[in-house]
């Protein structure tokens, strides 16, 4: 602000800004800060009478562990891996039924449908189009959220999460950002629009943006089902019955950590460059372990997070409904306009070792990352309409049929975690960032990550002839 | 006399220390004080992260972790 | 911006702080304190779920407002963030200041953490130099208690001339009596006569030079003493805010901000 143009008389700013001038003193400063710590310190040694302490205690222990050497990553790593777990199991079931509801509501809408003889079109766009759309991504994505957000509400409540910005503070400093963006990102495994808005806690805003446009890269809940079922084909043949569940969870942390590797990458590069700076200064206050308040941990993560982000989710599931019943459904010369996509999207995908209907898969999935999988399917199946093959053998063997090969599944699930955000994570960027040239930024930099690790993988593999 | 004075940061795990004087200057000169380390503070070492930076510090009755650059400028000395 | 708009005393709450009010008899509390104090606790308590979030104008600093009844009158709750001062180093630091000083809440709650109240009675001081209008709010009683810590409420309150209140928020404890007060400090039923920190001659002698030229231009606006503190320790951010909340110059954001709902629309 410029204070000197102002010719008021009334002109007060300027006045003061010669007094500040005049005085400008550190002395002073510390001076001041100290008596009001003076203060406060004689107040509180008259008014505060301390005793014995037993509590403190059992802080120091948690922490000696929680943060110890030794046990400190392995116990984060595995609270994650616990989390997930549970995530997983526990939607499993929820995400059947109400995938089920919603298919049966859909009977009977068809039926209504034709009982009005509705033109076909019409139909068309608004049940399998529309409603179809919105009733995979409510299904899909409520019950993971509903279980996850209120996991991680318990571990912040209890104090844990800044424990994990103490142990991981040292990576991020390294990759010139702030320690607290461990927290946003561990957000993001939840959902990136949620951790991109908890970006907030982040207080230089050299540091934030890093921080928002680096969120993408850790895998959300939208992405964990897909690399969850991709994983499953991809060790079938190597474990066995029970322990594919097992080996696949396994195989999924190892993709976790690759994500947050490519995230210090990504941070470290951004700092280096276009981002460049020091670290801002790091104090992260380590406050009391607390016991969690169930109540407000159900409020919080169900209305602040899974409720908002399933609204927006659902804002832009709608749309992007008809878009893909269109594109799937209207022919140009002879065939669909998603099939001549695919064709003309063939010759790079091949350079990448994916194939034209997944890319093309994957830029219809923009809305939300949990519909790439159906509309894959459902482009290989050359159906109208997504649906959902709930047994993963079938899929399997839909894939091979469609020439695919480990390559294909390892590229897909890289693919997964390394491209450009879902639209509401880029509506929320754009929001929070306030700017269109970042937003843009972060849709194309993890495109171009993505295809980078894509080429070479691909490319050096077929030089070896391992495929 | 200089002699018996540490930066913060080479301070051992468990031992108790006042502080003597802040080195830095502006804005990261104010956090600390905003934190309450004035000369005149008695601060505990109380962990290191398991990658040996950040440090964690009792101040006035609040675990409060420090970047290696924060502590390095707030000089010490011991209190047994 | 027209001058009815201008003239109407709670316009700027709503232009520079984003709170709209549904009349005017409502009361506005701002709520402050050091982090991991239970300040969200305290907030959700008193408020329950009646609650909106939003962001200060201008800033990516989240603000919390949630209504709650007392006897016959309705008041607004607004969390500022939690901060370890006020001295603006941050932007949490300057919204939870700005508030304050110039948002002219008709209390001031402050939530300090029994187990460290040392560390807490920072921000106390500085907010009783800035506010008569203050009720202390000492929380996690419980928490303390289990340490061995015993606070003599009585005695703080003797020393520090503002009604202090013990809480346990989590269990709800407490709470009444914070309302109370509240109430009695936002209508003017109890006055308070907060003790102020004295500085070192060197420091009292300068806020007397400064404070005498800054009653010439500042008028009743502000407290020249605060004002004289914070031009000493060179806060540039004060004169930001004094361009902004006081003067009303056109080259601050008030223009940009929001439309009048008062009267005018």
């Amino acid at each position: 602000m410029d204070i000197s143009k102002n010719r008021d008389e009334y002109n007060i700013t300027e006045l003061l800004k010669n007094t500040l001038d005049r005085e400008k003193n550190e002395q002073l400063k510390d001076l001041i800060v100290s008596s009001i710590y003076a203060e406060a310190e004689e107040i509180a040694t008259d008014v505060v009478v301390k005793g014995g302490s037993k509590k403190k205690d059992w802080d120091k222990k948690l922490d000696d562990i929680l943060t110890s050497r030794y046990t400190g990553f392995p116990i984060m790593f595995l609270l994650l891996g616990v989390v997930f777990w549970i995530t997983i199991i526990g939607s499993n079931l929820p995400s059947e039924m109400l995938s089920n509801l919603f298919f049966k509501i859909e009977d009977h809408l068809t039926i209504w449908f034709m009982s009005l003889n509705a033109p076909r079109w019409l139909y068309g766009i608004l049940i399998p189009g529309i409603y179809r759309t919105l009733a995979w991504v409510v299904s899909v994505m409520l019950p993971p959220m509903a279980i996850f957000f209120p996991l991680f509400t318990f571990l912040e409540d209890l104090g844990y999460l800044p424990r994990v910005a103490f142990n991981l503070d040292r990576l991020f400093k390294k990759a010139g950002t702030h320690g607290k963006q461990s927290l946003t990102m561990s957000m993001g495994f939840g959902c990136n629009a949620a951790g991109i808005i908890a970006c907030r806690i982040i207080e230089s805003p050299r540091e934030r943006l890093i921080a928002m446009l680096t969120n993408n890269f850790v895998p959300c809940n939208g992405r964990f089902p897909t690399l969850i079922a991709l994983s499953t084909i991809f060790l079938g043949g190597l474990a066995a019955g029970q322990f594919i569940n097992l080996t696949a969870s396994l195989f999924v942390s190892i993709l976790v950590i690759a994500s947050i590797i490519v995230t210090l990458a990504i941070s470290w590069l951004l700092s280096k460059t276009w981002l460049k700076g020091v670290p801002s200064s790091f104090t992260l206050e380590l406050p009391p372990y607390r016991k969690p308040q169930f109540g407000r941990i159900l409020y919080t993560s169900i209305i602040d997070r899974t409720i908002f982000v399933l609204g927006r989710a659902v804002a832009i599931a709608a749309p992007a409904g008809v878009i893909i019943w269109l594109l799937a459904n209207i022919n140009v010369s002879g065939d669909s306009i998603l099939n001549h996509s695919a064709a003309f999207l063939q010759p790079f995908a091949n350079l990448i070792g994916l194939d034209g209907f997944i890319l093309m898969a994957f830029i219809l999935g923009f809305p939300a990352n949990e519909i790439v999988l159906p509309i894959l399917i459902m482009s290989y199946m050359a159906e109208g309409a997504m649906l959902e093959l709930n047994n993963i053998q079938a899929m399997k063997e839909l894939f091979v049929a469609n020439g695919w090969t480990w390559l294909t599944t390892l590229n897909f699930m890289l693919f997964t975690l390394f491209h450009f955000p879902c639209g509401t994570t880029l509506w929320t960027i754009k929001k929070e960032s306030g700017s269109n040239k970042w937003t843009l930024f972060s849709a194309v930099m993890p495109t171009v990550v993505g295809v980078i690790i894509l080429f070479t993988i691909t490319q050096s593999v077929r030089l070896l002839g391992l495929v | 006399m200089n002699k018996d004075y540490i930066p913060l940061f080479k301070v051992a795990v468990g031992s108790k220390v006042e502080v003597f004087k802040l080195l830095s200057a502006g804005l990261p000169r104010r956090r600390m004080l905003d934190l309450g380390i004035v000369p005149g503070t008695a601060i505990d070492v109380i962990r290191k992260s398991p990658l040996g930076d950040p440090i964690a510090y009792n101040i006035r009755g609040a675990s409060i972790a420090l970047r290696r650059e924060e502590s390095e400028q707030i000089l010490v000395s011991k209190i047994s | 911006m027209n001058s009815t708009c201008r003239s109407c005393p709670k316009t700027a709450l709503n232009q520079n702080f984003n709170i709209k009010l549904k009349s005017y008899d409502e009361f506005i509390i701002a709520l402050a304190g050091n982090p991991n104090v239970g300040k969200s606790t305290v907030f959700n308590a008193l408020t329950g779920l009646k609650q909106h979030t939003g962001n200060w104008p201008g800033k990516t600093v989240s603000n919390a407002r949630g209504n709650y009844r007392y006897k016959d009158k309705r008041f607004t709750l607004v969390d500022l963030p939690g901060t370890y001062s006020l001295l603006a180093n941050s932007v949490e630091e300057q919204v939870a200041r700005d508030f304050i000083c110039f948002g002219k809440p008709d209390a001031t709650i402050v939530v300090a953490d029994a187990t460290c109240l040392e560390r807490n009675l920072n921000i106390v001081l500085q907010i009783m130099e800035l506010t008569d209008k203050v009720v202390l709010c000492i929380n996690l009683m419980d928490e303390a208690k289990r340490k061995g810590i015993l606070v003599d409420i009585e005695k703080l309150k003797r020393k520090l001339g503002i009604p202090v209140v013990a809480t346990i928020a989590r269990k709800g404890e407490g709470l009444d009596n914070l309302m109370d007060k509240t109430y009695n400090i936002a209508l003017g039923l109890e006055t308070t006569s907060p003790k102020q920190v004295q500085y070192p001659k060197v420091i009292e002698d300068k806020i007397d030079k400064i404070s005498k030229q800054l009653q010439n231009t500042l008028k009743d606006k502000l407290n020249t003493r605060w004002v004289a503190l914070r031009l000493m320790e060179g806060d540039t951010t004060i004169l930001e805010s004094i361009g902004m909340f006081v003067l009303d110059k056109k080259d601050t954001y008030i223009e940009r901000e929001g439309t009048c709902i008062y009267g005018y629309q």
